[in-house]
C-alpha cells in the first residue's frame, strides 16, 4: 500500500502515542484511588491508636495492679 | 523500603522521554516507504522489546522465589510480568493501529512478531486467574513461579517457532530493526530506553503501594489485636519487615485449609502478629 | 527410579482399564468432531493443508479432555500424599504421567487417524503412513509433556477444567505449527510430498527443551 497522505497518517500515529499515554494516564488514576484508600486507613488507624491511649490513660488513674489492656 | 529512589527514575524517565518524543518528531528523518506512519514504529517496538523481556524477567525472578522461598522475590515477579501485561496491551493496540496505517487491515497474519506476541499474551493473561484460583497463599506464589518459568523459557521458543512458520515473501515491517540509518537508529534506542525506563519506574511504584498497602495491614492487626479476614487475592501480600522465608500461612488459611480434605498444607502455628485473642477456626 | 516410574505406570493403566474414564472419552469426541467439522466446512473431503489443520485442531482438543482428567484421581482421593510418603524421586510421577497420557494419546489416535482417513481425507492415507506417524509421534510427545506439566498446574486451582485447556493451548502453539506444516504436504491430494525437515527438528526440539524445563519445576509442583 502507498503511503498514507499526511494529514491521514497523523490521526494514526496520534492515535497510537494517545493509547501508550492513556495507559500511562490510567494507571496514575488507579494508583490515586489507592493512595486516597491508604490515606483512608491510615487516619483510621490513627484514630484507633488514639482511642486506645486514652483508654491507657484512663485506668492508669486509678493504678490497680495487674490491669488488662 | 521500596520507594527509595523513585523519585530519581520517575524523573530520569520524564526527561528520557522528552529527549525522546523530541528525537522523533524533531529529527528522526522521515522513512522511504510508509511515511510519517513509520514513526509509531518509536513506540510499539519499544513497547514489544520492554514486555518481552519484562515476561522472562518474571521467571527469572520466579527461579529465585524458587530457590530462596523469600516471599519478596514472588511480589518482584508478580509485579514484573504484570506490567508487562500492560505493555502488552500496549503493544497490541499499536500494532494494530500501525497495520490498519500500513495495510488496511486491522490485524495482519504476517507479520511473525505481533503473531506470536498475541500468542504470549493470550498465555500470560492466565497468570492472574490461575493466581486467583489457588487460595493458599503459599501454594499460590509457587505455583505461579512455576507457571513463570515454564512460560518465560517459552518466549523465546514461541519467536523462534512463530517466525519459522510465516513465509519469506513478506518482508518483515513492522519489527525489523536491522538496516536502520543512523539519526533513526539514535531515535529508536533513545525511545528504547525511554520505555525501559518508564517501566522501571512503574514496576518500582507498583511494588512500593503493595508493600506500603502490606504495612497498613500489620499496623491494623498490631493495633486491633485480631486477625483481617484477608479476601482472595491474585497478588501476594508482603508482611511487613519479612526478610525471611514466607511467612507460616495467617490463621484464616489454616481454617480454610482445615476445612478441606487431606492433602492441603497443615496449619503451622500462627504467627506473633496474633496474641492472644484465640485464632479463628481454631 | 525406573522401577519407580514401571509401578507408576502399571497404576495409571490399571485405573484407566478399569474405569474407561479418558481414552474412549477422547476418541469419541475426535469422531464427534469430525462430524461437526463436515457440517462446518460444508465440505466432502478435504486435503493438503486444511487437512491438516482439521485433523491438528481434533487431535489437540480431544487430547484436552485427556489432560483435564490426567490428576484429578491423585488430587482428590490423596494420591499426591500416597506418593510424596513414599521415599522415591518426586520426578517419577512427571515421567509416569507424561508417559501415561503419551499411551492415551497413541490409543485414542489409533481410532482418530483412520476415522479420519475414512470421513473426511480425500487421498489415502496408506501412502504417507510412516511419515504420518513420525509427525504424530513427534507432536505427541511435545503434548504430553506440556500437558502433564499443565495438568500439575491446574489440578490444585479451582477452575481446573477451564484452566488447563486455556493454559495448555498457547504453549502448544509451537507444536501445532510444526505439526500443520508437516503434516500437509503427506495429506496432500496431488503426489504427497515428504515434510520438510525443518519442522520434525523443530517439533523435537521443542519437546526436548520443554521436557527439560517440565523435569526442572515439576518438584515445587508436589511439595506438601
Amino acid at each position: 500500500m502507498p503511503a498514507l497522505p499526511l494529514h491521514e497518517a497523523g490521526k494514526y500515529v496520534a492515535a497510537a502515542y494517545v493509547v501508550v499515554f492513556a495507559l500511562v494516564l490510567i494507571y496514575v488514576a488507579i494508583m490515586a484511588i489507592r493512595l486516597s484508600r491508604v490515606e483512608r486507613e491510615l487516619g483510621e488507624l490513627l484514630e484507633q491508636a488514639d482511642r486506645r491511649q486514652e483508654r491507657e490513660n484512663a485506668p492508669e488513674d486509678l493504678a490497680r495492679p495487674g490491669a488488662a489492656v | 523500603m521500596y520507594g527509595r529512589g523513585l523519585r530519581a527514575l520517575s524523573l530520569a524517565t520524564a526527561a528520557t522521554w522528552t529527549v525522546a518524543l523530541g528525537l522523533v518528531f524533531f529529527y528522526a528523518p522521515l522513512e522511504a516507504d510508509q511515511g510519517f506512519v513509520q514513526k509509531i514504529f518509536y513506540v510499539h517496538v519499544p513497547l514489544a522489546i520492554v514486555s518481552l523481556c519484562g515476561f522472562v524477567l518474571g521467571g527469572v525472578l520466579a527461579i529465585q522465589h524458587l530457590r530462596t522461598r523469600d516471599a519478596r522475590w514472588d511480589l518482584r515477579s508478580y509485579v514484573v510480568i504484570h506490567m508487562s501485561l500492560i505493555l502488552g496491551v500496549g503493544t497490541l493496540i499499536t500494532g494494530s493501529i500501525w497495520a490498519k496505517a500500513s495495510w488496511g487491515h486491522w490485524w495482519v497474519w504476517d507479520e511473525p512478531t505481533l503473531v506470536s506476541f498475541l500468542i504470549v499474551f493470550l498465555l500470560y493473561a492466565t497468570y492472574q486467574p490461575l493466581r486467583f484460583s489457588i487460595e493458599d497463599p503459599e501454594r499460590q506464589s509457587r505455583y505461579a513461579s512455576v507457571f513463570a518459568i515454564a512460560a518465560g523459557a517459552f518466549v523465546p521458543l514461541n519467536f523462534a517457532a512463530v517466525r519459522m512458520s510465516t513465509g519469506y515473501v513478506h518482508p518483515r515491517v513492522l519489527g525489523d530493526t536491522s538496516n536502520l540509518p543512523g539519526p533513526m537508529a539514535l531515535t529508536f534506542l533513545v525511545s528504547l530506553l525511554a520505555m525501559a525506563l518508564l517501566y522501571a519506574t512503574l514496576c518500582k511504584y507498583e511494588m512500593t503501594a503493595k508493600h506500603a498497602r502490606g504495612q497498613v495491614r500489620a499496623l491494623r492487626r498490631k493495633l486491633s489485636g485480631e486477625a483481617q479476614a484477608q479476601g482472595r487475592s491474585a497478588a501476594p501480600t508482603l508482611h511487613s519487615g519479612s526478610s525471611g522465608p514466607s511467612p507460616a500461612p495467617s490463621p484464616r488459611t489454616a481454617g480454610a485449609t482445615a476445612a478441606r480434605s487431606a492433602g492441603a498444607s497443615s496449619a503451622a502455628p500462627a504467627t506473633s502478629s496474633t496474641p492472644a485473642v484465640g485464632r479463628p477456626g481454631a | 527410579m525406573r522401577r519407580t516410574v514401571g509401578a507408576l505406570l502399571r497404576k495409571e493403566f490399571l485405573v484407566e482399564l478399569r474405569t474407561l474414564e479418558s481414552v474412549p472419552g477422547m476418541a469419541l469426541f475426535a469422531v464427534s468432531t469430525f462430524v461437526v467439522f463436515h457440517f462446518a466446512l460444508d465440505a466432502t473431503s478435504v486435503n493438503g493443508k486444511e487437512a491438516a489443520g482439521v485433523l491438528w485442531v481434533t487431535l489437540l482438543f480431544a487430547a484436552m479432555l485427556g489432560v483435564n482428567r490426567l490428576f484429578v484421581a491423585d488430587a482428590e482421593q490423596g494420591g499426591f500424599d500416597a506418593f510424596l510418603l513414599a521415599p522415591v524421586d518426586r520426578s517419577a510421577l512427571l515421567i509416569a504421567k507424561a508417559l501415561a497420557l503419551l499411551a492415551y494419546l497413541a490409543v485414542f489416535e489409533l481410532v482418530a487417524v483412520p476415522a479420519f482417513g475414512l470421513l473426511l481425507l480425500e487421498p489415502s492415507l496408506g501412502q504417507s503412513m510412516p511419515d504420518l506417524l513420525g509427525v504424530l509421534a513427534l507432536a505427541d510427545l511435545g503434548i504430553a509433556v506440556i500437558g502433564t506439566l499443565v495438568a500439575a498446574l491446574a489440578v490444585q486451582t479451582r477452575a481446573r477444567d477451564l484452566l488447563g485447556p486455556l493454559l495448555a493451548l498457547p504453549l502448544l502453539v509451537p507444536i501445532v505449527i510444526g505439526a500443520a506444516k508437516a503434516s500437509a504436504p503427506l495429506l496432500a491430494i496431488t503426489a504427497p510430498g515428504a515434510s520438510p525437515a525443518r519442522w520434525l527438528l523443530g517439533l523435537g526440539l521443542y519437546d526436548l527443551v520443554f521436557g527439560l524445563i517440565a523435569y526442572a519445576v515439576f518438584d515445587f509442583l508436589l511439595e506438601d
